[in-house]
Protein backbone atom coordinates (compact mmCIF):
# COMPACT_ATOMS: atom_id res chain seq x y z
CA UNK A 1 0.00 0.00 0.00
CA UNK A 2 1.25 3.46 -0.87
CA UNK A 3 0.30 6.83 0.55
CA UNK A 4 -1.97 7.50 -2.43
CA UNK A 5 -4.17 4.54 -1.38
CA UNK A 6 -5.03 6.12 1.99
CA UNK A 7 -7.99 8.26 0.81
CA UNK A 8 -9.73 5.14 -0.54
CA UNK A 9 -9.70 3.28 2.78
CA UNK A 10 -12.53 2.89 5.24
CA UNK A 11 -12.53 4.34 8.76
CA UNK A 12 -12.01 0.84 10.17
CA UNK A 13 -8.99 0.23 7.91
CA UNK A 14 -7.47 3.62 8.73
CA UNK A 15 -7.98 3.07 12.47
CA UNK A 16 -5.80 -0.06 12.29
CA UNK A 17 -3.02 1.76 10.43
CA UNK A 18 -3.18 4.80 12.70
CA UNK A 19 -3.22 2.79 15.93
CA UNK A 20 -0.41 0.58 14.67
CA UNK A 21 1.58 3.77 13.94
CA UNK A 22 1.95 2.64 10.33
CA UNK A 23 0.71 6.02 9.20
CA UNK A 24 0.19 9.32 11.00
CA UNK A 25 -2.97 11.45 10.95
CA UNK A 26 -0.91 14.09 9.10
CA UNK A 27 -0.03 11.61 6.35
CA UNK A 28 -3.69 10.66 5.94
CA UNK A 29 -4.70 14.31 5.63
CA UNK A 30 -1.90 15.12 3.20
CA UNK A 31 -2.83 12.18 1.00
CA UNK A 32 -6.46 13.23 1.09
CA UNK A 33 -5.55 16.81 0.27
CA UNK A 34 -3.50 15.67 -2.71
CA UNK A 35 -6.34 13.50 -4.00
CA UNK A 36 -8.78 16.42 -3.70
CA UNK A 37 -6.39 18.80 -5.46
CA UNK A 38 -6.11 16.36 -8.36
CA UNK A 39 -9.72 15.25 -8.66
CA UNK A 40 -11.97 17.95 -7.33
CA UNK A 41 -11.61 20.27 -10.34
CA UNK A 42 -13.58 17.56 -12.20
CA UNK A 43 -16.04 16.67 -9.42
CA UNK A 44 -16.58 19.95 -7.51
CA UNK A 45 -17.59 18.22 -4.30
CA UNK A 46 -16.02 20.82 -1.96
CA UNK A 47 -16.85 24.45 -1.29
CA UNK A 48 -14.04 25.13 1.19
CA UNK A 49 -11.19 23.44 3.04
CA UNK A 50 -8.83 24.57 5.75
CA UNK A 51 -5.73 22.39 5.45
CA UNK A 52 -3.65 24.29 8.02
CA UNK A 53 -6.25 23.99 10.78
CA UNK A 54 -6.77 20.33 9.92
CA UNK A 55 -3.04 19.60 9.99
CA UNK A 56 -2.76 21.25 13.39
CA UNK A 57 -5.61 19.05 14.62
CA UNK A 58 -3.97 16.00 13.02
CA UNK A 59 -0.67 16.65 14.80
CA UNK A 60 -2.52 16.87 18.12
CA UNK A 61 -4.79 13.88 17.41
CA UNK A 62 -5.06 11.04 19.92
CA UNK A 63 -5.42 7.94 17.74
CA UNK A 64 -6.62 5.86 20.68
CA UNK A 65 -9.93 7.78 20.65
CA UNK A 66 -12.89 6.17 18.81
CA UNK A 67 -12.33 8.31 15.69
CA UNK A 68 -8.85 9.59 16.49
CA UNK A 69 -7.23 11.24 13.47
CA UNK A 70 -10.06 10.42 11.03
CA UNK A 71 -10.87 13.33 8.66
CA UNK A 72 -14.59 13.93 8.01
CA UNK A 73 -16.11 16.10 5.26
CA UNK A 74 -19.09 18.18 6.36
CA UNK A 75 -22.10 19.44 4.44
CA UNK A 76 -22.03 23.23 4.26
CA UNK A 77 -25.32 23.43 6.22
CA UNK A 78 -23.63 22.23 9.44
CA UNK A 79 -21.75 24.74 11.58
CA UNK A 80 -18.07 24.13 12.30
CA UNK A 81 -16.42 26.84 14.36
CA UNK A 82 -14.38 29.27 12.22
CA UNK A 83 -15.08 27.37 8.98
CA UNK A 84 -17.31 28.85 6.25
CA UNK A 85 -20.98 27.89 6.57
CA UNK A 86 -22.90 29.19 3.56
CA UNK A 87 -25.47 26.52 2.66
CA UNK A 88 -24.15 27.15 -0.88
CA UNK A 89 -26.20 30.37 -0.86
CA UNK A 90 -25.18 33.85 -1.93
CA UNK A 91 -27.09 35.23 1.06
CA UNK A 92 -24.57 33.57 3.43
CA UNK A 93 -21.41 34.19 1.40
CA UNK A 94 -18.57 35.02 3.78
CA UNK A 95 -20.35 33.65 6.85
CA UNK A 96 -18.30 31.46 9.19
CA UNK A 97 -19.53 29.17 11.93
CA UNK A 98 -19.60 30.86 15.36
CA UNK A 99 -19.69 27.52 17.19
CA UNK A 100 -19.56 23.77 16.60
CA UNK A 101 -22.83 22.00 15.89
CA UNK A 102 -23.45 19.38 18.61
CA UNK A 103 -22.76 16.59 16.09
CA UNK A 104 -19.43 18.26 15.22
CA UNK A 105 -18.48 18.84 18.86
CA UNK A 106 -19.08 15.14 19.57
CA UNK A 107 -17.07 14.04 16.54
CA UNK A 108 -14.19 16.32 17.58
CA UNK A 109 -14.34 14.98 21.15
CA UNK A 110 -14.03 11.48 19.63
CA UNK A 111 -10.89 12.58 17.79
CA UNK A 112 -12.32 13.17 14.30
CA UNK A 113 -11.09 16.09 12.19
CA UNK A 114 -13.81 18.02 10.32
CA UNK A 115 -11.99 18.69 7.08
CA UNK A 116 -13.74 20.78 4.47
CA UNK A 117 -17.30 21.81 3.69
CA UNK A 118 -19.14 20.10 0.86
CA UNK A 119 -21.38 21.43 -1.88
CA UNK A 120 -25.15 21.13 -1.66
CA UNK A 121 -28.37 22.42 -3.12
CA UNK A 122 -28.89 25.91 -1.71
CA UNK A 123 -30.36 25.57 1.82
CA UNK A 124 -30.71 21.81 1.10
CA UNK A 125 -33.53 22.49 -1.37
CA UNK A 126 -33.07 20.16 -4.28
CA UNK A 127 -32.35 16.63 -5.43
CA UNK A 128 -29.39 17.19 -7.74
CA UNK A 129 -26.97 19.74 -6.18
CA UNK A 130 -27.59 21.88 -9.28
CA UNK A 131 -29.25 24.48 -7.03
CA UNK A 132 -25.90 25.41 -5.44
CA UNK A 133 -25.24 29.12 -6.00
CA UNK A 134 -21.55 28.28 -6.45
CA UNK A 135 -21.34 25.34 -8.87
CA UNK A 136 -22.96 22.00 -9.64
CA UNK A 137 -21.26 18.83 -8.31
CA UNK A 138 -20.71 15.99 -10.77
CA UNK A 139 -21.36 12.30 -10.26
CA UNK A 140 -17.99 10.47 -10.03
CA UNK A 141 -19.47 7.52 -11.98
CA UNK A 142 -20.42 9.73 -14.93
CA UNK A 143 -19.49 13.38 -14.85
CA UNK A 144 -22.32 14.30 -17.23
CA UNK A 145 -24.74 13.28 -14.48
CA UNK A 146 -25.90 14.71 -11.18
CA UNK A 147 -24.71 13.19 -7.88
CA UNK A 148 -28.17 13.54 -6.33
CA UNK A 149 -28.94 16.01 -3.60
CA UNK A 150 -29.14 17.89 -1.54
CA UNK A 151 -26.04 16.35 0.14
CA UNK A 152 -24.50 15.78 -3.32
CA UNK A 153 -21.04 17.07 -2.41
CA UNK A 154 -20.85 14.79 0.63
CA UNK A 155 -21.88 11.71 -1.42
CA UNK A 156 -19.64 12.50 -4.40
CA UNK A 157 -16.63 13.15 -2.12
CA UNK A 158 -16.94 9.71 -0.48
CA UNK A 159 -17.55 7.96 -3.83
CA UNK A 160 -14.57 9.68 -5.49
CA UNK A 161 -12.16 8.94 -2.64
CA UNK A 162 -12.05 12.65 -1.81
CA UNK A 163 -13.33 11.92 1.71
CA UNK A 164 -13.12 8.94 4.04
CA UNK A 165 -16.66 9.66 5.24
CA UNK A 166 -18.90 12.69 5.44
CA UNK A 167 -21.91 14.26 7.08
CA UNK A 168 -25.13 15.18 5.32
CA UNK A 169 -28.59 16.27 6.33
CA UNK A 170 -31.81 14.59 5.25
CA UNK A 171 -35.16 16.40 5.14
CA UNK A 172 -36.85 14.31 2.44
CA UNK A 173 -34.07 12.01 1.24
CA UNK A 174 -31.07 14.35 1.03
CA UNK A 175 -28.66 11.77 2.51
CA UNK A 176 -30.15 8.54 1.11
CA UNK A 177 -30.86 9.73 -2.45
CA UNK A 178 -27.33 11.05 -3.23
CA UNK A 179 -25.82 8.03 -1.43
CA UNK A 180 -27.82 5.78 -3.78
CA UNK A 181 -26.89 7.70 -6.91
CA UNK A 182 -23.17 7.80 -5.97
CA UNK A 183 -22.96 4.17 -4.75
CA UNK A 184 -22.17 4.82 -1.08
CA UNK A 185 -23.86 4.16 2.27
CA UNK A 186 -26.11 6.92 3.63
CA UNK A 187 -28.04 6.78 6.91
CA UNK A 188 -30.93 9.01 7.95
CA UNK A 189 -31.38 8.44 11.66
CA UNK A 190 -34.70 8.56 13.50
CA UNK A 191 -35.97 12.13 13.92
CA UNK A 192 -34.41 13.41 17.16
CA UNK A 193 -31.64 10.79 17.26
CA UNK A 194 -28.97 13.38 16.39
CA UNK A 195 -29.19 16.94 17.71
CA UNK A 196 -30.06 19.57 15.10
CA UNK A 197 -28.24 22.27 17.07
CA UNK A 198 -25.91 23.90 14.55
CA UNK A 199 -27.69 22.56 11.47
CA UNK A 200 -29.07 25.47 9.45
CA UNK A 201 -32.83 24.87 9.57
CA UNK A 202 -34.75 23.98 6.41
CA UNK A 203 -37.84 22.12 7.72
CA UNK A 204 -37.45 21.71 11.46
CA UNK A 205 -39.91 18.84 11.92
CA UNK A 206 -38.16 16.76 9.23
CA UNK A 207 -34.42 17.63 9.27
CA UNK A 208 -31.85 15.11 10.56
CA UNK A 209 -28.06 15.00 10.38
CA UNK A 210 -26.57 11.65 9.36
CA UNK A 211 -23.43 9.95 8.01
CA UNK A 212 -22.33 8.99 4.48
CA UNK A 213 -19.59 6.37 4.25
CA UNK A 214 -18.11 3.51 2.24
CA UNK A 215 -19.35 0.79 4.55
CA UNK A 216 -22.21 0.20 6.95
CA UNK A 217 -19.68 -0.22 9.76
CA UNK A 218 -18.25 3.25 9.10
CA UNK A 219 -21.72 4.80 9.13
CA UNK A 220 -22.43 3.03 12.44
CA UNK A 221 -19.14 4.29 13.92
CA UNK A 222 -20.09 7.89 13.08
CA UNK A 223 -23.69 7.67 14.24
CA UNK A 224 -22.88 6.17 17.64
CA UNK A 225 -20.62 9.16 18.31
CA UNK A 226 -23.08 11.83 17.10
CA UNK A 227 -26.34 10.47 18.51
CA UNK A 228 -27.92 11.31 21.85
CA UNK A 229 -29.97 13.85 23.69
CA UNK A 230 -28.80 17.48 23.69
CA UNK A 231 -30.09 20.30 25.92
CA UNK A 232 -29.66 22.63 22.92
CA UNK A 233 -32.26 20.75 20.85
CA UNK A 234 -35.58 20.18 22.60
CA UNK A 235 -36.61 17.67 19.92
CA UNK A 236 -33.56 15.44 20.49
CA UNK A 237 -34.63 12.11 21.96
CA UNK A 238 -33.59 11.11 25.46
CA UNK A 239 -32.96 7.46 24.65
CA UNK A 240 -29.80 5.41 25.23
CA UNK A 241 -27.42 5.22 22.28
CA UNK A 242 -26.50 1.62 21.44
CA UNK A 243 -22.96 0.77 20.30
CA UNK A 244 -24.17 0.18 16.75
CA UNK A 245 -20.79 -0.88 15.39
CA UNK A 246 -20.44 -3.61 18.04
CA UNK A 247 -23.86 -5.07 17.19
CA UNK A 248 -23.54 -5.44 13.41
CA UNK A 249 -23.27 -9.21 13.24
CA UNK A 250 -26.64 -10.90 13.40
CA UNK A 251 -28.55 -13.90 12.17
CA UNK A 252 -31.28 -12.91 9.72
CA UNK A 253 -33.21 -16.15 10.20
CA UNK A 254 -36.79 -15.28 10.95
CA UNK A 255 -36.35 -11.52 10.44
CA UNK A 256 -39.44 -10.27 8.61
CA UNK A 257 -38.88 -7.87 5.71
CA UNK A 258 -41.75 -5.98 4.13
CA UNK A 259 -42.01 -4.92 0.52
CA UNK A 260 -44.71 -2.26 0.19
CA UNK A 261 -46.77 -3.02 -2.89
CA UNK A 262 -47.34 0.71 -3.47
CA UNK A 263 -43.62 1.21 -4.12
CA UNK A 264 -43.66 -0.93 -7.25
CA UNK A 265 -45.06 1.87 -9.32
CA UNK A 266 -45.10 2.26 -13.06
CA UNK A 267 -42.19 4.45 -14.11
CA UNK A 268 -39.63 2.68 -11.93
CA UNK A 269 -36.56 1.95 -14.02
CA UNK A 270 -36.48 -1.75 -15.08
CA UNK A 271 -32.84 -2.16 -13.99
CA UNK A 272 -33.65 -0.64 -10.58
CA UNK A 273 -36.62 -3.00 -10.26
CA UNK A 274 -34.47 -5.99 -11.21
CA UNK A 275 -31.77 -5.02 -8.68
CA UNK A 276 -34.34 -4.76 -5.89
CA UNK A 277 -35.84 -8.14 -6.80
CA UNK A 278 -32.36 -9.68 -6.70
CA UNK A 279 -31.69 -8.01 -3.34
CA UNK A 280 -34.91 -9.41 -1.90
CA UNK A 281 -34.02 -12.90 -3.10
CA UNK A 282 -30.62 -12.42 -1.50
CA UNK A 283 -32.17 -11.46 1.84
CA UNK A 284 -34.38 -14.51 1.54
CA UNK A 285 -31.30 -16.71 0.99
CA UNK A 286 -29.80 -15.20 4.16
CA UNK A 287 -32.81 -16.48 6.09
CA UNK A 288 -35.10 -13.45 6.15
CA UNK A 289 -38.80 -13.88 5.63
CA UNK A 290 -40.36 -11.69 2.91
CA UNK A 291 -43.80 -10.33 3.69
CA UNK A 292 -46.06 -8.33 1.36
CA UNK A 293 -47.23 -5.18 3.09
CA UNK A 294 -49.25 -2.13 2.22
CA UNK A 295 -48.59 1.53 2.99
CA UNK A 296 -51.93 2.80 1.66
CA UNK A 297 -51.11 6.53 1.77
CA UNK A 298 -47.82 6.25 -0.14
CA UNK A 299 -49.27 8.08 -3.11
CA UNK A 300 -49.91 11.16 -0.97
CA UNK A 301 -46.48 11.41 0.65
CA UNK A 302 -44.81 13.60 -1.95
CA UNK A 303 -47.54 16.29 -1.91
CA UNK A 304 -47.77 16.15 1.89
CA UNK A 305 -44.02 16.52 2.09
CA UNK A 306 -43.74 19.51 -0.25
CA UNK A 307 -46.51 21.38 1.56
CA UNK A 308 -45.09 20.80 5.06
CA UNK A 309 -41.43 21.26 4.09
CA UNK A 310 -42.00 24.51 2.18
CA UNK A 311 -44.28 25.89 4.92
CA UNK A 312 -41.59 25.31 7.54
CA UNK A 313 -38.90 26.63 5.19
CA UNK A 314 -40.78 29.87 4.54
CA UNK A 315 -40.82 30.52 8.29
CA UNK A 316 -37.22 29.41 8.88
CA UNK A 317 -35.84 31.51 6.02
CA UNK A 318 -37.56 34.67 7.32
CA UNK A 319 -34.41 35.18 9.43
CA UNK A 320 -32.42 36.12 6.33
CA UNK A 321 -33.23 39.81 6.43
CA UNK A 322 -29.84 41.43 5.80
CA UNK A 323 -29.63 42.95 9.28
CA UNK A 324 -27.49 40.83 11.62
CA UNK A 325 -25.54 38.72 9.11
CA UNK A 326 -25.53 37.75 5.49
CA UNK A 327 -25.99 39.64 2.27
CA UNK A 328 -27.67 43.07 2.22
CA UNK A 329 -28.85 44.88 -0.95
CA UNK A 330 -27.08 48.17 -1.73
CA UNK A 331 -28.73 51.55 -1.09
CA UNK A 332 -32.21 50.49 0.02
CA UNK A 333 -34.89 53.19 -0.34
CA UNK A 334 -36.75 52.06 2.75
CA UNK A 335 -37.15 48.97 4.93
CA UNK A 336 -39.55 47.25 2.54
CA UNK A 337 -37.09 47.75 -0.34
CA UNK A 338 -34.28 46.54 1.97
CA UNK A 339 -36.05 43.24 2.71
CA UNK A 340 -37.48 42.71 -0.75
CA UNK A 341 -34.24 43.27 -2.66
CA UNK A 342 -31.92 41.65 -0.09
CA UNK A 343 -33.91 38.44 -0.38
CA UNK A 344 -34.41 38.75 -4.15
CA UNK A 345 -30.67 39.21 -4.73
CA UNK A 346 -29.52 36.76 -2.04
CA UNK A 347 -31.70 33.69 -2.73
CA UNK A 348 -31.61 31.47 -5.82
CA UNK A 349 -34.61 30.42 -7.91
CA UNK A 350 -35.49 27.17 -6.11
CA UNK A 351 -35.34 28.78 -2.68
CA UNK A 352 -37.60 31.60 -3.89
CA UNK A 353 -40.01 29.09 -5.40
CA UNK A 354 -40.26 27.22 -2.11
CA UNK A 355 -40.63 30.39 -0.03
CA UNK A 356 -43.57 31.38 -2.26
CA UNK A 357 -45.21 27.94 -2.01
CA UNK A 358 -44.64 27.76 1.74
CA UNK A 359 -45.95 31.27 2.35
CA UNK A 360 -49.00 30.49 0.23
CA UNK A 361 -49.97 27.25 2.00
CA UNK A 362 -49.74 29.06 5.35
CA UNK A 363 -51.61 32.18 4.22
CA UNK A 364 -55.09 33.17 5.34
CA UNK A 365 -57.75 31.28 3.41
CA UNK A 366 -55.39 28.49 2.33
CA UNK A 367 -53.95 27.23 5.63
CA UNK A 368 -56.75 24.72 6.29
CA UNK A 369 -56.93 23.45 2.73
CA UNK A 370 -53.21 22.88 2.33
CA UNK A 371 -51.08 23.00 5.48
CA UNK A 372 -53.56 21.65 8.02
CA UNK A 373 -54.77 18.97 5.59
CA UNK A 374 -51.16 17.94 4.88
CA UNK A 375 -50.51 17.63 8.64
CA UNK A 376 -53.51 15.32 8.92
CA UNK A 377 -52.34 13.20 6.01
CA UNK A 378 -48.97 13.08 7.76
CA UNK A 379 -50.72 11.40 10.70
CA UNK A 380 -52.19 8.82 8.32
CA UNK A 381 -48.75 8.17 6.79
CA UNK A 382 -47.29 7.66 10.28
CA UNK A 383 -50.11 5.24 11.06
CA UNK A 384 -49.39 3.31 7.83
CA UNK A 385 -45.85 2.68 9.05
CA UNK A 386 -46.97 1.84 12.58
CA UNK A 387 -49.31 -0.84 11.19
CA UNK A 388 -46.68 -2.19 8.80
CA UNK A 389 -44.15 -2.49 11.62
CA UNK A 390 -46.59 -4.72 13.50
CA UNK A 391 -46.10 -7.26 10.69
CA UNK A 392 -42.45 -6.72 9.75
CA UNK A 393 -39.11 -5.75 11.30
CA UNK A 394 -37.94 -3.56 8.42
CA UNK A 395 -39.20 -2.28 5.09
CA UNK A 396 -37.28 -2.68 1.83
CA UNK A 397 -37.62 -0.47 -1.24
CA UNK A 398 -35.55 1.13 -3.96
CA UNK A 399 -34.00 4.39 -2.68
CA UNK A 400 -34.79 6.15 -5.97
CA UNK A 401 -37.00 5.22 -8.93
CA UNK A 402 -34.12 5.73 -11.39
CA UNK A 403 -30.32 5.96 -11.47
CA UNK A 404 -28.64 9.39 -11.73
CA UNK A 405 -30.06 11.67 -14.39
CA UNK A 406 -28.15 14.10 -16.64
CA UNK A 407 -27.14 17.56 -15.46
CA UNK A 408 -29.72 20.07 -16.65
CA UNK A 409 -32.26 17.38 -17.50
CA UNK A 410 -34.79 18.44 -14.89
CA UNK A 411 -33.80 21.91 -13.77
CA UNK A 412 -36.63 23.51 -15.77
CA UNK A 413 -39.26 21.14 -14.36
CA UNK A 414 -39.52 21.44 -10.56
CA UNK A 415 -42.40 18.98 -10.28
CA UNK A 416 -40.40 16.25 -12.00
CA UNK A 417 -37.41 17.07 -9.80
CA UNK A 418 -39.61 16.74 -6.70
CA UNK A 419 -40.62 13.21 -7.77
CA UNK A 420 -36.97 12.09 -7.35
CA UNK A 421 -37.72 11.88 -3.59
CA UNK A 422 -40.79 9.69 -3.99
CA UNK A 423 -39.41 6.71 -2.02
CA UNK A 424 -37.52 8.63 0.64
CA UNK A 425 -39.69 11.41 2.00
CA UNK A 426 -42.26 9.22 3.77
CA UNK A 427 -39.57 8.19 6.29
CA UNK A 428 -39.06 11.85 7.21
CA UNK A 429 -42.80 12.43 7.57
CA UNK A 430 -43.06 9.37 9.83
CA UNK A 431 -39.83 10.22 11.70
CA UNK A 432 -38.42 6.70 11.26
CA UNK A 433 -34.86 5.75 10.28
CA UNK A 434 -33.66 4.60 6.87
CA UNK A 435 -30.45 3.68 5.13
CA UNK A 436 -29.40 3.45 1.49
CA UNK A 437 -26.75 0.90 0.52
CA UNK A 438 -25.35 -0.09 -2.91
CA UNK A 439 -27.24 -3.03 -4.42
CA UNK A 440 -26.29 -3.10 -8.10
CA UNK A 441 -25.59 -1.13 -11.23
CA UNK A 442 -27.58 0.06 -14.21
CA UNK A 443 -26.05 0.45 -17.69
CA UNK A 444 -23.43 -2.23 -17.02
CA UNK A 445 -22.90 -2.56 -20.79
CA UNK A 446 -21.76 1.09 -21.07
CA UNK A 447 -18.53 2.81 -20.04
CA UNK A 448 -20.32 4.50 -17.17
CA UNK A 449 -22.34 2.04 -15.09
CA UNK A 450 -24.57 3.84 -12.58
CA UNK A 451 -25.07 2.70 -8.97
CA UNK A 452 -28.47 1.60 -7.66
CA UNK A 453 -29.44 2.06 -4.02
CA UNK A 454 -31.44 -0.21 -1.74
CA UNK A 455 -33.39 1.47 1.04
CA UNK A 456 -33.99 -0.26 4.36
CA UNK A 457 -36.37 1.56 6.69
CA UNK A 458 -36.73 0.65 10.35
CA UNK A 459 -38.88 1.52 13.33
CA UNK A 460 -38.16 4.71 15.26
CA UNK A 461 -34.92 4.23 17.23
CA UNK A 462 -34.32 0.81 15.65
CA UNK A 463 -31.11 1.85 13.88
CA UNK A 464 -29.46 -1.28 15.26
CA UNK A 465 -31.72 -3.54 13.19
CA UNK A 466 -31.32 -1.42 10.06
CA UNK A 467 -27.54 -1.47 10.39
CA UNK A 468 -27.58 -5.26 10.95
CA UNK A 469 -29.62 -5.90 7.81
CA UNK A 470 -27.52 -3.51 5.75
CA UNK A 471 -24.29 -5.04 7.08
CA UNK A 472 -25.44 -8.60 6.35
CA UNK A 473 -26.33 -7.62 2.78
CA UNK A 474 -23.07 -5.71 2.29
CA UNK A 475 -20.84 -8.45 3.70
CA UNK A 476 -22.35 -11.02 1.34
CA UNK A 477 -22.21 -8.84 -1.81
CA UNK A 478 -19.47 -6.91 -3.62
CA UNK A 479 -21.31 -3.80 -4.79
CA UNK A 480 -19.70 -1.55 -2.18
CA UNK A 481 -16.20 -2.52 -3.29
CA UNK A 482 -16.55 -1.02 -6.76
CA UNK A 483 -15.08 2.46 -7.16
CA UNK A 484 -15.62 4.93 -9.98
CA UNK A 485 -12.13 6.49 -10.13
CA UNK B 1 -68.03 9.60 0.12
CA UNK B 2 -69.52 11.12 -3.06
CA UNK B 3 -71.28 13.78 -0.99
CA UNK B 4 -68.01 14.63 0.75
CA UNK B 5 -66.25 15.05 -2.61
CA UNK B 6 -68.99 17.42 -3.84
CA UNK B 7 -68.67 19.47 -0.68
CA UNK B 8 -64.90 19.66 -1.00
CA UNK B 9 -65.05 20.67 -4.65
CA UNK B 10 -67.23 23.65 -3.72
CA UNK B 11 -65.24 24.74 -0.70
CA UNK B 12 -61.65 23.89 -1.50
CA UNK B 13 -59.39 26.54 -3.02
CA UNK B 14 -58.38 25.86 -6.61
CA UNK B 15 -54.75 25.68 -7.73
CA UNK B 16 -55.60 28.63 -10.00
CA UNK B 17 -56.24 30.78 -6.88
CA UNK B 18 -52.48 31.19 -6.43
CA UNK B 19 -51.42 34.81 -6.96
CA UNK B 20 -47.62 34.72 -6.94
CA UNK B 21 -47.22 38.51 -7.02
CA UNK B 22 -49.35 38.90 -3.89
CA UNK B 23 -47.67 36.04 -2.02
CA UNK B 24 -44.26 37.51 -2.87
CA UNK B 25 -45.26 40.68 -1.02
CA UNK B 26 -46.25 38.62 2.01
CA UNK B 27 -42.84 36.91 1.87
CA UNK B 28 -40.92 40.22 1.50
CA UNK B 29 -39.37 38.85 -1.66
CA UNK B 30 -39.16 41.03 -4.79
CA UNK B 31 -39.70 38.95 -7.91
CA UNK B 32 -39.09 40.05 -11.50
CA UNK B 33 -41.96 39.87 -13.97
CA UNK B 34 -40.33 36.80 -15.53
CA UNK B 35 -39.94 35.02 -12.17
CA UNK B 36 -43.54 35.82 -11.26
CA UNK B 37 -44.85 34.36 -14.52
CA UNK B 38 -42.57 31.31 -14.32
CA UNK B 39 -43.45 30.51 -10.68
CA UNK B 40 -47.14 31.03 -11.46
CA UNK B 41 -46.93 28.23 -14.04
CA UNK B 42 -44.56 25.92 -12.12
CA UNK B 43 -46.23 26.22 -8.73
CA UNK B 44 -49.62 25.93 -10.41
CA UNK B 45 -48.48 22.49 -11.60
CA UNK B 46 -47.23 21.58 -8.11
CA UNK B 47 -50.61 22.61 -6.63
CA UNK B 48 -52.48 20.66 -9.35
CA UNK B 49 -50.49 17.61 -8.25
CA UNK B 50 -51.20 18.39 -4.58
CA UNK B 51 -54.94 18.63 -5.29
CA UNK B 52 -54.80 14.85 -4.94
CA UNK B 53 -54.76 15.34 -1.15
CA UNK B 54 -58.46 16.26 -1.38
CA UNK B 55 -59.23 12.59 -2.01
CA UNK B 56 -58.03 11.63 1.46
CA UNK B 57 -60.66 11.28 4.14
CA UNK B 58 -59.13 13.19 7.05
CA UNK B 59 -62.30 13.45 9.11
CA UNK B 60 -61.44 13.06 12.78
CA UNK B 61 -57.70 12.77 12.07
CA UNK B 62 -55.42 14.78 14.36
CA UNK B 63 -52.80 16.90 12.56
CA UNK B 64 -49.14 15.93 13.15
CA UNK B 65 -46.88 18.93 13.64
CA UNK B 66 -43.94 16.70 14.56
CA UNK B 67 -42.85 13.13 13.98
CA UNK B 68 -43.11 12.37 17.70
CA UNK B 69 -45.04 14.42 20.21
CA UNK B 70 -42.47 15.78 22.66
CA UNK B 71 -43.85 18.31 25.13
CA UNK B 72 -42.48 20.85 27.58
CA UNK B 73 -38.81 20.11 27.21
CA UNK B 74 -37.02 22.70 29.31
CA UNK B 75 -33.41 22.97 30.32
CA UNK B 76 -32.08 24.56 33.47
CA UNK B 77 -32.04 28.34 33.19
CA UNK B 78 -28.39 28.77 34.07
CA UNK B 79 -26.05 31.47 32.82
CA UNK B 80 -23.48 30.18 30.35
CA UNK B 81 -20.98 31.75 27.99
CA UNK B 82 -22.43 33.36 24.87
CA UNK B 83 -21.17 35.54 22.04
CA UNK B 84 -19.29 38.70 22.90
CA UNK B 85 -20.59 41.96 21.41
CA UNK B 86 -17.75 41.89 18.91
CA UNK B 87 -18.53 38.31 17.89
CA UNK B 88 -22.24 39.04 17.53
CA UNK B 89 -21.45 41.92 15.17
CA UNK B 90 -18.79 40.03 13.21
CA UNK B 91 -21.04 39.21 10.25
CA UNK B 92 -23.21 42.34 10.31
CA UNK B 93 -23.54 43.95 6.85
CA UNK B 94 -23.30 47.32 8.65
CA UNK B 95 -22.32 48.02 12.24
CA UNK B 96 -21.08 51.02 14.20
CA UNK B 97 -20.49 51.85 17.87
CA UNK B 98 -21.27 48.30 18.89
CA UNK B 99 -24.66 48.38 17.15
CA UNK B 100 -26.29 46.89 14.05
CA UNK B 101 -27.04 49.65 11.57
CA UNK B 102 -30.44 49.07 9.97
CA UNK B 103 -32.23 50.79 7.14
CA UNK B 104 -34.19 53.83 8.27
CA UNK B 105 -37.69 52.91 9.48
CA UNK B 106 -39.11 56.41 10.16
CA UNK B 107 -39.47 59.34 7.79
Amino acid sequence: MTKSDLPGLTISELQKLLRGREVSPREVLEALHERIETLDPQIDAYLSRDLDAALAAADAADVSLPLGGIPIAVKDAISVERQPCTCASKILRGYRGMFDATAIARLKAAGAIPFGKTNMDEFAMGSSTENSSVKPTRNPWDRARIPGGSSGGSAAAVAAGEAIASLGSDTGGSIRQPAALCGVVGMKPTYGRVSRHGLVAFASSLDQIGPLARTVRDAALLLEVMAGVDPNDSTSLDAPVPAYSAALESNLRGVRLGLPKEYLIAGIDPEVRAAIDTALAHFSSLGAELVDISLPHTDYAIDTYYIIATAEASANLARFDGVRYGYRAENPLDLSDHYGRTRAEGFGAEVKRRIILGTYVLSSGYYDAYYLRAQKVRTLIRQDFARAFEKVDAIISPTTPEPAFLLGERSADPLRMYLADIFTNAANLAGICGISIPCGFAREETENPLPIGLQIMGRALDETRVFQLAHAFEQSTDWHRRRPL
Amino acid sequence: MAATSDYLRKHMPEPSDLDVAYVAQLARLDLTAEETALFQTQLGQVLEHAAKLREVNVEGVEPAAHAFPVFDVLREDEPRPGLTQEEALRHAPRAANGLFIVTRVVE
